[in-house]
């Protein structure tokens, strides 16, 4: 630093009132104080410039080998990095040429993280327009569709037939049951821990193992669904009830997902619960009114928006699971509206078996088709509940209490 | 008095109804039916709170009991070593690819949360940080059908160049995959599934910096990334471990991703071939096929059980950091 | 209606510590208590145990007698949940509930007790209420708007309709007017004395000019240091306790020697 001051005297430092003086006496904290205010800035174009040379270099550098788009981004986000090192190391200082090299290090693992999400939304748009718009495709399921149709559309280009119908009715059918299922639990037990847990053994136990449950993978909790599933019917079975003998079933399915879903709406819902105000409940306690119905009419109330996107919030998430359902619901070509009886189909589960095992595996084609058609369907309808997630949050929250 | 809190409705008692009936105490009123409903309300929240416990407690009763079958067998007796041998080689491919994914996650994710908190224009950071989220959002299948029909071609000539070039090292050896579907390419989806979970936990630990500790940094004259060294990650580091660990225990239980994406195979040290296997994979692709009862799903559900427990591990340890770092920050 | 409070070496608890002990105080019905003290004092916890709302906090408990006019509020078999709906209470700061109309807000002791009730019926408890408030006037035209885009002083009045609307024999107040302007606790102060009418008032104020405005008997509250109980340290007519108070404790706080 103090070597960049003595080769690039500005005309501050040397007209400036302390210059002179600090000249004739070394001052140690010349070393901390530039003589300038201006004097530790790089002019604003500094950047561009090297942005472009890094860019150059980098095809070049890339071409050597051989060019693509990958490569070249990569040269160029190391070779930036580097150079605008290099010159704010020279030209300014080195602590400012660290920060500057850490700097752009955070934006290129910004602009890296970026990557992959265009990257699947590109894939998924650029196949998956078009199979949505084979007719037929939201309408139909996959009844009568064998190899035979799908080598026709891919060698003489028929149109891809075969869709999704099953799958949304399959998927429709389990995560709504689920949903049944765990909100009363998930919302009862934010309840019992917020209002009348007391700090005691049991809440933390219950907190703790929530936390816990969020963390169970999901391929685990299908397992348990399955399992669980299969030990009650034996039982009912030797008993002599009349239960269908296997676990594969939509209602298996739907407990599997609930395992997954319960976590995630108690800790929602705690969370909004815990947000609303004590003076509320007060105000209630002291128009002598009953603790349970203060929950149900103040608590849940001024809470309710929040509570709300925390549902749709977990909606989303167990729509998009694959394994949990695939273990304990299976998969059919057709329709089957009865959670209790027979195989069912959920739209995850379609894409993968579309995926894995091609409807001909020879011309697999339309197969992919119709797989990233049914992905595109999935990504709307989970970044649909996400969206109406964030808009019930933000446009039915309740007003601010008091001033 | 004659309040309209009295009048009698069988279905609604009413807290207030009778308050005025004779007796030693006009405030010992017998109002049944509004205590019942205190009673009766907080008893099933109770329940529900218990209903959780136990079905967790079913989770590894029902694993553990319907796993026996892989262990133990009328006519062998104990099998133990047969399951072992079985289960290792899916435990080491599963520990591969989560570590491949945190390795790479993690640098990138905690530039990414510093990028939302403190290097992003203050107006935008809120709607970077959803972008970042939508990463979250988006279903498992879908990137494993990406890391299998994008991502992996994308890497072959990667996969060919490190062969050529490092085919020394065991990691590189043996012959480079074609198609892209190696332990390699599931360990960077896996790396980009678990990005925004990281992410979002460092985003938060990061922004409760106390604002006091970064202008007492600023104010000494610390640069930008001075002031990060000095005031946010000694303050965040336990938060960063936990979201580590969280993301390590996504990764470890992550199916689908890992299902699609490799081909799975006998062990071996390349990560650029295909082979490997994980635990969650080996479910998946093995357990639609299992016929209920048979020693395959006992064996499928035994090693389910494994990842289970190591999850909960996992988990656990996250959990024990962050409580442990919440009483002592003192951010409260 | 209203009724008075006697309370016999009423010794507060919350779980082993002693918060307030041995107040022997006589409030007579229809009257204008103020309590006073420094912070910390017990004198809020001491209004809270006296409709039973310090027992929304864990391990709170009294020893000694409450009596409202001859029924003991700690009796064996009273429900807190009948006394609070006799001995109503307003809060340090306004809070009407937020989910609710100002006509909901009125009628929310009813409503959320569940109780039925005609529309002229409820009509007549909202205007009566809010009148008894001295908000109808300001309100009446936007009975359906949420309480919460009142201003301040009005929410207060609301919340103090909302507990007058359900008929209690006692209103306590806690620091009713520390959130509020000062022309707001102006129209407070003037509300209190009408209500002084019809119900017995206890107020915990920390502004002693307003305790000498609006009450007939005064209680000072002081506490030796802290983790030792508050006491009540003087139980007088305010004129007594501002001008000639027998203690020295007294005598040092209201003219402002501490606190």
């Amino acid at each position: 630093m103090s070597q960049t001051q003595q080769q690039r005297p500005t005309p501050a430092s040397v007209e400036g009132p302390a210059g002179p003086a600090r000249q004739k006496v070394p001052d140690p904290s010349s070393v901390l104080r530039p003589t300038s205010l201006t004097q530790n800035r790089l002019p604003w174009w500094t950047g561009l410039v090297i942005l472009v040379v890094s860019a150059a270099l980098g095809a070049a550098l890339s071409s050597l080998i051989s060019f693509n788009f990958a490569l070249w981004f990569v040269f160029t986000a190391v070779l930036y990095v580097l150079i605008s090192y290099g010159v704010t190391r020279v030209k300014v200082n080195r602590r400012q040429a660290k920060d500057k090299m850490w700097k752009n290090l955070v934006y290129v693992a910004f602009i890296i993280a970026l990557l992959p999400l265009f990257s699947v939304i590109w894939s998924v748009t650029s196949i998956g327009i078009p199979g949505l718009l084979e007719p037929g495709f939201l309408a139909s399921d996959m009844q009568g569709i064998d190899g035979t149709t799908d080598q026709r559309s891919q060698e003489e280009g028929t149109p891809v037939l075969g869709g999704i119908r099953h799958a949304l009715v399959g998927s429709l059918l389990i995560t709504l049951t689920a949903t049944f299922i765990s909100v009363p639990i998930g919302l009862m037990t934010s309840i019992y821990l917020v209002e009348y847990a007391r700090g005691g053994t049991l809440s933390r136990a219950i907190t703790f193992f929530v936390d816990v449950m969020t963390g169970i993978p999901s391929i685990v909790a299908g397992l348990f669904g399955a399992a669980a599933m299969g030990w009650f019917l034996g039982v009912g079975n030797s008993l002599g009830l009349p239960l269908p003998t296997r676990s594969t079933m939509g209602i298996t399915a739907a407990i599997a997902l609930s395992v997954l879903m319960i976590p995630v709406v108690v800790r929602t819902t705690e969370e909004m619960l815990r947000v609303v105000p004590n003076e509320l409940r007060e105000a209630s306690y002291a128009l002598g009114v009953r603790k349970w119905r203060t929950i149900i009419k103040v608590v849940i109330p001024t809470a309710i928006s929040g509570i709300a996107a925390g549902v749709t919030l977990a909606i989303a998430r167990v729509i998009g699971e694959t394994a949990p359902i695939l273990v304990t619901a299976g998969f059919v070509v057709s329709n089957n509206w009865n959670l209790f009886q027979g195989w069912m189909t959920a739209l995850p589960v379609y894409i993968f078996r579309q995926f894995q095992n091609p409807t001909s595996p020879n011309f697999s084609d339309p197969s992919h088709q119709r797989a990233w058609a049914a992905a595109l369907v999935l990504i709307i309808i989970v970044m649909g509940l996400n969206l109406t997630a964030r808009i019930i949050a933000t446009l039915f929250a309740p007003k601010k209490t008091g001033r | 008095m004659t309040s309209p809190g009295e009048s009698h409705s069988p279905a609604k008692p009413t807290d207030q109804s009778g308050r005025q009936e004779p007796g030693t105490n006009a405030l010992t009123s017998a109002d049944s039916g509004g205590v019942m409903g205190d009673r009766v309300f907080s008893g099933v929240a109770l329940l529900s709170g218990v209903a959780i416990l136990v079905t967790l407690a079913f989770v590894a009763i029902f694993l553990s009991f319907n796993s026996v079958g892989a262990v133990y067998r009328e006519e062998e007796g104990l099998i133990l070593q047969q399951f072992l041998e079985y289960a290792y080689p899916l435990v080491i491919g599963t520990l591969i690819a989560s570590l491949i994914a945190l390795v790479l996650a993690t640098p990138v994710a905690v530039g990414v949360a510093l990028y939302i908190s403190h290097f992003s224009p203050p107006r935008l950071s809120k709607s970077i940080g959803y972008l970042i989220d939508l990463l979250a959002a988006i279903p498992s299948v879908v990137y494993g059908a990406w890391g299998m029909s994008f991502l992996g071609p994308a890497l072959v000539p990667v996969y060919g160049w490190l062969h050529q070039n490092l085919g020394f090292i065991p990691l590189f050896a043996g012959n480079p995959s074609q198609t892209g579907r190696t332990i390699f390419t599931a360990g960077v989806v896996l790396a980009v599934m678990i990005l925004p979970i990281i992410t979002s936990v460092c985003r938060e630990i990061f922004i409760q910096t106390p604002k006091l500790h970064e202008e007492a940094a600023l104010a000494l004259g610390a640069t930008r990334w001075e002031m990060i060294t000095m005031a946010v990650f000694p303050f965040a580091r336990a938060g960063i471990i936990s979201g580590v660990m969280l993301g390590l225990g996504r990764a470890l239980g992550e199916t689908m991703a890992v299902a699609l994406v490799l081909s799975p195979g006998l062990l071996t040290a390349s990560l650029i071939s295909s082979g490997n296997s994980t635990i969650p994979a080996e479910i998946a692709l093995g357990f639609p096929e299992a016929p209920p009862g048979s020693v395959r799903q006992a064996q499928l559900i035994a090693i389910g059980l494994v990842l289970f427990i190591i999850t909960l591990i996992v988990n656990m340890t996250a959990r024990w950091i962050v409580n442990r770092h919440k009483e002592f920050s003192g951010a409260n | 209606m209203s009724k008075s409070i006697t309370a016999k070496d009423l010794n507060v608890y919350y779980g082993d510590f002693l918060a307030v002990e041995g107040v022997n105080i006589e409030i007579a019905a229809r009257s204008v208590t103020a309590f006073i003290g420094p912070s910390g004092c017990g004198k809020t916890t001491f209004l809270r145990s006296l409709n039973r709302m310090h027992e929304v906090l864990p391990g709170a408990r009294v020893e000694g007698q409450l009596l409202l006019d001859d029924d003991n509020i700690y009796g064996p078999g009273v429900d807190p949940v009948t006394v609070r709906s006799m001995v109503g209470m307003v809060f340090q700061r306004p809070n009407p509930f937020p989910t609710m109309s100002i006509r909901e807000n009125v009628l929310a002791g009813y409503k959320l007790n569940g109780a039925r009730m005609s529309k002229s019926q409820a009509d007549d408890i909202v205007e009566g209420a809010l009148h008894g408030a001295n908000l109808w006037n300001e309100v009446k035209d936007r009975l359906d708007k949420p309480g919460s885009g009142l201003s301040g002083g009005q929410q207060q009045r609301l919340c103090i309709a909302r507990t007058v609307a359900v008929k209690p024999e006692v209103i306590l107040m806690d620091e009713p007017c520390s959130a509020l302007d000062p022309i707001s606790t102006l129209a407070i102060e003037d509300l209190i004395s009408e209500l002084q009418q019809e119900y017995t008032i206890v107020i915990v104020t920390h502004n002693m000019q307003q305790a000498a405005r609006v009450s007939q008997k005064t209680a000072f509250f002081n506490i030796a240091g802290t983790g030792k109980p508050g006491k009540m340290i003087e139980y007088a007519e305010t004129s007594t306790i501002f001008n000639n108070p027998s203690n020295q404790q007294t005598e040092r706080y209201v003219s402002g020697k501490f606190g």
